[in-house]
């Protein structure tokens, strides 16, 4: 398995009024031809930042203070922070595409969706309108939509679900390898999340993509996920294979998250919230950044920023000085049963 | 908790009696509540379910008297909401509360947290003075478990996070000492990590003030954590087509709508979620409420429709065995049968 | 932050508030500690600026400067009044219109949409041409008359928006009354508009009875600024180059008073908003 992205100690902050945002504060991973990445976070922890930025959709506020986003393909490796405005326009949509929230006005509402495939088209160096139109047909029907009735639509005439799945549709119109989505089923309901997932595991398969989605929903990451990165204030703290995660959390906050998500199968369990409120970016604690919330925090948190590090299973890590205890804590959580 | 039985009238603090509501839209007249009926028991914790359009909400704002009733009766306490006046409605109106979705939208943003509690005090007489308002508000905020109270009493809403401002949400609330709270998706834009400590502040105020709490959302999850020894109504197109008690509605849902929400609902954990049983529906999405299909509105997409029947006749709720109610004439008839040993 | 620190922290906001101050205090405070000359000295009428007559003398060689520190009381006083009519009338009718609605919504907006197709100031003029008003209070009313009718649709439109906030549906629910509603849920949240209404209610106030003055409409008592434009212009000093400064020391005064208001409205922006006022 070869390596399609590589991001290297990855920094990215933007201007606000109260000073410098850092939202990005080094990340570093990397993602696996066909692998599914899920990048799991809540409010204040630079999820969404890192996922425009690995495609430099930035807004104008944001610099990238350091750090390298290596793309290899077939058509050879390059840093993305590093391209000019054309090989970017080309990079976006044909080798690495963006799927929005759909609930988030994606679409321009004023124009149907026909012309939005073929503007997207064009814009990124497709121009032949008859190839574009088989080629939207192709995908409208691989997402299980009609593409008489979809292409002629405004969006404001397709429901949510059909929004997400045209969107979908649009970011495979020039053949990416990589595939990120931003909260692919928030603000979906129950019948209409499950078709997107489902969806985008049957998609995976047939085309090969690689995927890398962020989300605040783990289960989204239970259902996709090869691995997932759950980050915190800029960082990522855990990262491991998606088994190790559910079942051997060995970062703090992991086990908060798994704590406090309610599930319908299965024993209910003892939940907790995590508590304490989401770290403040302008200026994060000291040291590590989750210790004010952090049950097994010690003095030494305080003052030590932990580097992610080795745990105890293969290709997982945590920063965190106190794994150990972690792991002792939590041991190896069963899979419930399924009903 | 035990449950109360439904069936049994004069026993219930809030009930919606046969209650319908149609609003008129540019495609013509919906049907937004059809019909339901719902009696809440004093100190009741329940949940009401569904996906858009269901009309979950519209009963919330039912429940708290923000729409009035375009068929049937709201009833408090017994009496109709609707046939009172003056006084006594602006007694029932602070009774029953409603805290909503959104935490960035529910505090008017010009005024400090001080000047929002304080209002509802003064204006009912519960303190008078800055000190005794200042004091009031300081308990409420220990109630809602916003700590140290005295910080937040200047601040405006913007410089809270949106779990904090939920809590004030329901410090406002609980200013006017209501019966009924009605939640209407009031965890649904707040953090996960946080969403357990506001549920369960809503069930202290059940346990410790008496407090009847609806909370309406369209996280299956969530609900069950909430009404764990409640009710969950699951509703589809504005009518309710399960109502149980929640573990029994999960382990073993009755309509096969509700058993394909819960078997739909990815999990946090991967075995159990890449392994979970579906029901197959046909067809994906909800029909418009411009366009209700015949007879059982569920019958296109059901797995369990009958030809003759469930896209002819609309089904009742009616009782099965296990103080649960379900609208299916397919489930009535089997879950009966069985229970009689036929 | 006092609202005062928070206009001085933006530029244009310093400059409005420096600038507003300073003919505040030019016009209510000068003439208490300035003596008026009004000795006519035919000696020396429109003589150039000099150390004696900084900004030169009028056609009875009367001190400018003098007239230009009397001359702004009446005006600014005017000019507050009728805004201050003007916003009362309109937040309240405007706030009364779209939350109870109805019949009496129907009539206010009837009554504002023909008011607000009348041309103002020909109205003014021939109403001021017919009954030419005496005193200011008079004079305000009546420039005050024709002015709500833009800020009431304004009120009318944002309360009707302000209404379906579920802050508001909140305060409803908790029975707070209309009043508190209203004046404490609502219009907070629209005091910029209301504001910077007010201020542009004024600049067209002055704009307005300078006009009127000017077109000798209003019975002249005292100096101000708009009798200085007027007596300089049917006494003929248009036609010489030394009344330069008679002719434009009160058209700078108006004119810079004017900006200073517009610039305190441009520095207003940050004092409603709690967001950038706390930063």
């Amino acid at each position: 398995m070869s390596v399609l992205l590589s991001v290297r100690d990855l920094a990215i902050e933007y201007g606000s009024r109260r000073g410098p945002v850092q939202a990005v504060r080094g990340v570093s991973f990397d993602l696996e031809q066909g692998e599914t990445v899920a990048v799991i976070g809540e409010s204040g922890s630079g999820k969404t930042t890192l996922a425009i930025g690995l495609i430099r959709l930035n807004p104008r506020s944001a610099r990238v203070t350091r750090g390298e986003i290596l793309f290899a393909d077939e058509r050879g490796t390059e840093n993305v922070l590093d391209m000019d405005a054309e090989t970017l326009r080309r990079f976006r949509w044909q080798r690495a595409a963006m799927v929005f929230q759909s609930a988030l006005n994606s679409f321009n509402p004023v124009i149907d969706v026909w012309a939005q495939f073929l503007d997207t088209a064009r814009a990124h160096g497709m121009d032949d309108a008859r190839a574009v139109k088989r080629r939207a047909r192709e995908l409208l029907d691989l997402v299980h939509l009609d593409p008489d009735r979809v292409l002629r639509a405004y969006p404001h005439q397709l429901s949510g679900g059909m929004k997400q799945r045209a969107l979908i549709a649009l970011s495979l119109l020039l053949g990416p390898r990589l595939l990120i989505l931003d909260e692919p089923t928030t603000a979906l309901d129950i019948l209409t999340q499950r078709q997107v997932i489902d969806l985008l595991r049957d998609l995976r398969r047939q085309l090969g993509f690689s995927m890398i989605f962020i989300s605040h929903d783990l289960s989204l990451a239970a259902e996709l996920a090869d691995r997932v990165l759950t980050m915190y204030a800029g960082r990522i703290v855990e990262e491991a294979r998606v088994a190790d995660l559910f079942y051997r959390p060995r970062h703090p906050y992991s086990v908060g998250l798994l704590r406090a998500v309610p599930r319908v199968s299965g024993e209910l369990g003892a939940l907790a919230s995590i508590p304490g409120s989401p770290p403040d970016l302008v200026s994060p604690p000291s040291g590590c950044a989750y210790h004010p919330r952090c049950p097994f925090a010690i003095d030494r948190c305080r003052i030590e920023d932990p580097p992610l590090g080795p745990v105890d299973s293969p290709g997982h890590a945590a920063a965190c000085l106190r794994w150990q205890a972690v792991a002792e804590a939590v041991g190896t959580r069963e899979p419930a049963k399924a009903l | 908790m035990a449950v109360r039985d439904v069936t049994a009238p004069g026993r219930h603090i809030i009930e919606l009696d046969r209650v319908s509501r149609t609003f008129a839209t540019p495609g013509g007249r919906i049907t937004a509540v059809d019909q339901v009926s719902l009696a809440l028991a004093e100190g009741e914790a329940m949940c009401l379910v569904g996906e858009s359009g269901c009309g979950k909400t519209t009963t919330g704002r039912l429940f708290a008297g923000l729409l009035r009733p375009t068929g049937g009766r709201l009833l408090f306490e017994g009496n109709d909401v609707w046939e009172k006046k003056g006084k006594d409605l602006a007694v029932f109106r602070r009774a029953v509360q409603l805290v909503h979705q959104d935490p960035y939208a529910s505090l008017n943003p010009v005024r400090t947290i001080y000047d929002t509690l304080s209002a509802p005090l003064f204006r009912h007489r519960k303190a008078s003075g800055r000190a005794g308002a200042t004091a009031a508000i300081v308990e409420l905020l220990q109630r809602v478990g916003l700590t140290p109270p005295m910080d937040f009493l200047p601040k405006y809403p913007h410089q809270l996070s949106g779990g904090q401002r939920q809590r004030v949400a329901i410090a406002r609330a609980l200013s006017v000492d209501p019966r009924v709270i009605v939640a209407d998706e009031a965890v649904s834009m707040v953090d996960v990590s946080i969403r357990i400590t506001l549920l369960d502040l809503l069930l202290a105020l059940r346990d410790d003030l008496g407090v009847t709490i609806v909370l309406i959302t369209h996280d299956l999850a969530v609900a069950r954590y909430f009404a764990r020894s409640g009710r969950i109504g699951v509703m589809y197109l504005g009518r309710v087509v399960e109502l149980a008690p929640t573990e029994a509605l999960v382990s073993d849902p009755a309509h096969p709508y509700a058993a394909a929400l819960i078997g739909a609902i990815p999990e946090a954990d991967p075995t159990v979620t890449r392994t979970k049983e579906r029901v197959g529906l046909r067809g994906a999405e909800i029909p418009s409420l411009l366009a209700v299909p015949p007879g059982c509105s569920f019958n296109p997409r059901c797995p369990l429709a009958e030809r003759g029947l469930c896209d002819v006749l609309v089904p009742e709720l009616l009782p099965i065995p296990g103080t649960r109610e379900v609208a299916c004439h397919v489930a009535v008839r089997e879950r009966t049968r069985t229970a009689v040993g036929v | 932050m006092s609202t005062i620190a928070v206009i001085a922290r933006r530029p244009v906001g310093l400059i409005g508030l420096i600038g507003v101050g300073s003919f505040v205090a030019l016009a209510y405070l000068g003439p208490l500690v300035i003596p008026l000359t009004n000795t006519v000295d035919i000696a020396n009428i429109y003589r150039t600026p000099s150390l004696a007559y900084p900004l030169g003398t009028d056609f009875q060689g009367r001190d400018v400067l003098n007239q230009i520190v009397y001359g702004g009381r009446d005006i600014l006083s005017v000019a507050f009044l009728a805004a201050f009519f003007s916003t009362a009338v309109a937040v309240t009718f405007g706030s009364l219109a779209a939350t109870l609605g109805g019949k009496l919504d129907v009539a206010i907006l009837a009554i504002t949409d023909v008011v607000l197709t009348v041309p103002h100031f020909i109205v003014l003029v021939v109403v001021a041409a017919i009954f030419r008003p005496e005193g200011f209070l008079v004079l305000a009313l009546l420039l005050a008359s024709l002015q709500w009718a833009g800020l009431l649709r304004q009120v009318r439109a944002q309360i009707l928006s302000l209404k379906e906030r579920e802050y508001v549906e909140a305060a409803r629910s908790l029975d707070l009354g209309l009043f508190h509603i209203i004046f404490r849920e609502m219009l907070p949240n629209m005091a910029s508009y209301v504001a910077i209404h007010f201020i542009f209610a004024m600049t067209g106030t002055v704009y307005a009875q300078v006009g009127l003055i000017v077109l000798g409409l209003i019975p002249l008592s005292g100096a101000n600024w708009g009798s200085m434009l007027y007596l300089a212009q049917s006494q003929g000093a248009l036609y010489f180059s030394d009344s330069f400064w008679y002719i434009f020391s009160p058209i700078l005064a108006i004119s810079l008073f004017q900006l200073s208001l517009v610039a305190l409205s441009a520095g207003l922006e940050d004092v409603f908003n709690p967001r950038l006022r706390a930063s």
